[in-house]
């Protein structure tokens, strides 16, 4: 559904008398299924709004090439216009205009007829429970509201993708899990959705395959369960009396294993399927067993590994 | 036809919004308003006419074009918080005319900036002024297209620098000498040589004698066509090439 190769992108800014060259982004692959949640995960300045502006026809790429949804970006922007929808990391509505009428405009810019767009309007309102404030002014709904509002705009004319950027930036945990399930929903209504998001948790829990990126590169790619396992498998640590120890290392010599004075790790594919086999091993060479515990990578593994950094201090 | 109807998309919209606060035309008439009863009366011994009447014939119509150039150039200003708010990419991102972009606004100033100059028009037939509907139609053309340039450039140099604390002082750099070079105030007739040989390259200048001339009755004066021809032309230069920043990227 997408598809771009070697996407770049740079600017250039002036601080007082110098030029500097900011290489936003660098050589971005994608490739993004139809019908799923795609995740692009990053911090703050990876480039992550840079890629989506430049696939939604707002900046031109420096070099490199795009098809979305069966349109090349460089050749045809304006078919990629009607068949994308896309919603900024910063919001769209006017304080003083009503969701309603920021809705039917949008809807209309798309082509639709006056009485399509009253009917697409009063749909997404419904669709997205902001029924009961449609008629106030957007200066007056919450963040998570006015937040439902600016992706309601983004999809209100049915495209085949949609760009969002940060959706839940800013959300109380409430909200953010309404909107994980707005996104589903989109997905399940036929969408491919393409967020953005520095969250961990969202990109585990939402995305069905994310890219991570840093300083303007992609520095991996998969589904978040595939990056995980990638990078280290899951660990199991088994608590153990001291002197049982040596009889559970020798009992679960088949495995990757490293001993402690009260404890024993193993390195397993997946934890899950390994627990039962350990417990069966150590029960039929009995082994006496403390607890069992079971440590799954988390993105943030994934994100350190690659790049040396955590995501959560950079 | 997709233009049209994306501009009288765009225009109905802001006229929505405008509409929804009218006190702004009040507020920006008030100025003017504030001149044609406070500084009028002083005129007509200054311009050494006979009557009031002849003092506001050649007052009012420089009033208007102040108006016009001023109006037009400070509506940056609003697009600029529109692209702080996101509307604009919003916008952008649809396949609506770049062009009806920057027509839907500055057809909305446009009309704002008839309404305040019929308002200073019927304030001024008070203090006696008198002209036939068929020139001050004309000579509302003249304002009109006045202010479709001086809008539009507007809008280009707010997408340019994208920033109030840039596009103050650029517009008055711009509006002061266009302002007192162009005799729109006083006309130039008593100005040293030099000041109007200045003032003939001023395209403002043009628009103020032709719009005087509409005021005094004189349709046939050269002044008229070569006025509305001037204003033409650049209101066309501007609209072109606002409507491409518009397509450009913004931000
Ligand atoms: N218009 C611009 N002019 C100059 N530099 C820019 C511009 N837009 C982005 N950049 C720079 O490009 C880099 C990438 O920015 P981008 O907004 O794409 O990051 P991001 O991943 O979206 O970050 P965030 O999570 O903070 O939204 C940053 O260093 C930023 O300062
Ligand atoms: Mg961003």
């Amino acid at each position: 559904m997408i598809e771009t190769r070697g996407l770049r992108k740079s600017f250039v800014s002036r601080q007082g008398r110098e030029k500097k060259t900011v290489e936003a982004v660098r050589g971005v692959d994608l490739d993004v299924a139809e019908g799923e949640i795609f995740g692009f995960l990053g911090p703050n300045g990876a480039g992550k709004t840079t890629t989506l502006r430049m696939l939604a026809t707002l900046i031109e790429p420096d070099d490199g090439s795009a098809t979305i949804a069966g349109a090349d970006l460089r050749a045809d922007p304006g078919e990629v216009r009607r068949r994308i929808g896309y919603v900024a990391q910063g919001g769209s509505t006017w304080d003083d205009s009503t969701a309603r009428e920021e809705l039917v405009l949008q809807a209309r810019l798309y082509g639709a007829s006056k009485s399509d767009a009253l009917a697409r309007a009063a749909r997404v309102l419904d669709g997205f429970q902001l029924s009961d404030y449609a008629d106030r002014k957007c200066k007056t709904y919450s963040g998570g509201q006015r937040r439902r509002v600016d992706i309601a705009l983004g999809i209100i004319h049915e495209p085949k993708v949609v760009f969002l950027d940060e959706p839940t930036t800013g959300l109380d945990p409430q909200s953010r899990a309404h909107m994980w399930d707005e996104i589903r929903r989109l997905r399940a209504e036929g969408m491919t959705v393409f967020i953005t998001t520095h969250y961990l948790d969202e990109a585990d829990a939402l995305c069905d395959r994310i890219s991570i990126m840093d300083n303007g590169e992609i520095v991996a790619s998969g589904t978040p369960t595939d990056l995980k396992r990638e990078i280290s498998g899951d660990v199991v640590r088994v608590g153990l009396p001291m002197e049982a120890v040596a009889a559970a290392a020798q009992a679960l010599n088949t495995y990757k294993i490293e001993t402690y004075d009260d404890s024993v790790r193993l390195y397993v594919e997946d934890g899950a399927v390994a627990i039962p086999q350990i417990l069966r091993a150590l029960d039929a060479a009995d082994v006496p067993l403390g607890t069992i515990e079971l440590h799954r990578p988390s993105l943030d593994d994934v994100f350190l590994t690659k790049t040396g950094r955590s995501l959560r201090e950079s | 036809m997709k233009l049209l109807r994306d501009t009288s998309l765009i225009f109905n919209r802001q006229m929505q919004l405008l509409l929804r606060n009218p006190v702004w035309i009040l507020v920006g008439v008030f100025q003017p308003v504030m001149y044609l009863l406070l500084f009028a009366p002083l005129l007509k011994p200054a311009l050494q006419v006979q009557s009031n009447a002849a003092a506001y014939e050649i007052f009012v119509p420089g009033l208007l074009v102040l108006l016009a150039i001023f109006g037009g150039l400070f509506q940056g200003f609003g697009l600029i918080a529109e692209l702080r708010a996101g509307v604009i990419e919003r916008s952008r991102v649809t396949p609506v005319s770049r062009l009806a972009l920057l027509l839907g606004r500055s057809l909305r100033d446009v009309v704002s900036l008839i309404a305040q100059a019929v308002i200073i028009t019927l304030l001024a037939l008070l203090f006696d002024l008198r002209v036939f509907i068929g020139d001050l139609l004309l000579a509302y053309l003249m304002l009109a297209l006045i202010s479709l340039m001086t809008s539009a450039v507007s809008y280009g140099v707010a997408l340019a620098v994208k920033s109030e604390d840039a596009l103050a002082p650029l517009m008055n750099t711009v509006a002061q000498p266009v302002l007192l070079l162009s005799g729109i105030l006083l006309p130039l007739t008593y100005a040293p040589g030099w000041l109007q040989g200045i003032a003939d390259y001023n395209p403002f200048s043009w628009a103020v004698n032709g719009t005087r001339a509409l005021f005094r009755g004189d349709l046939g004066a050269p002044d008229v066509w070569q006025g509305l021809l001037i204003m033409a032309v650049l209101a066309v230069l501007a609209v072109a090439w606002s409507a491409r920043m518009f397509a450009r990227s913004v931000r």
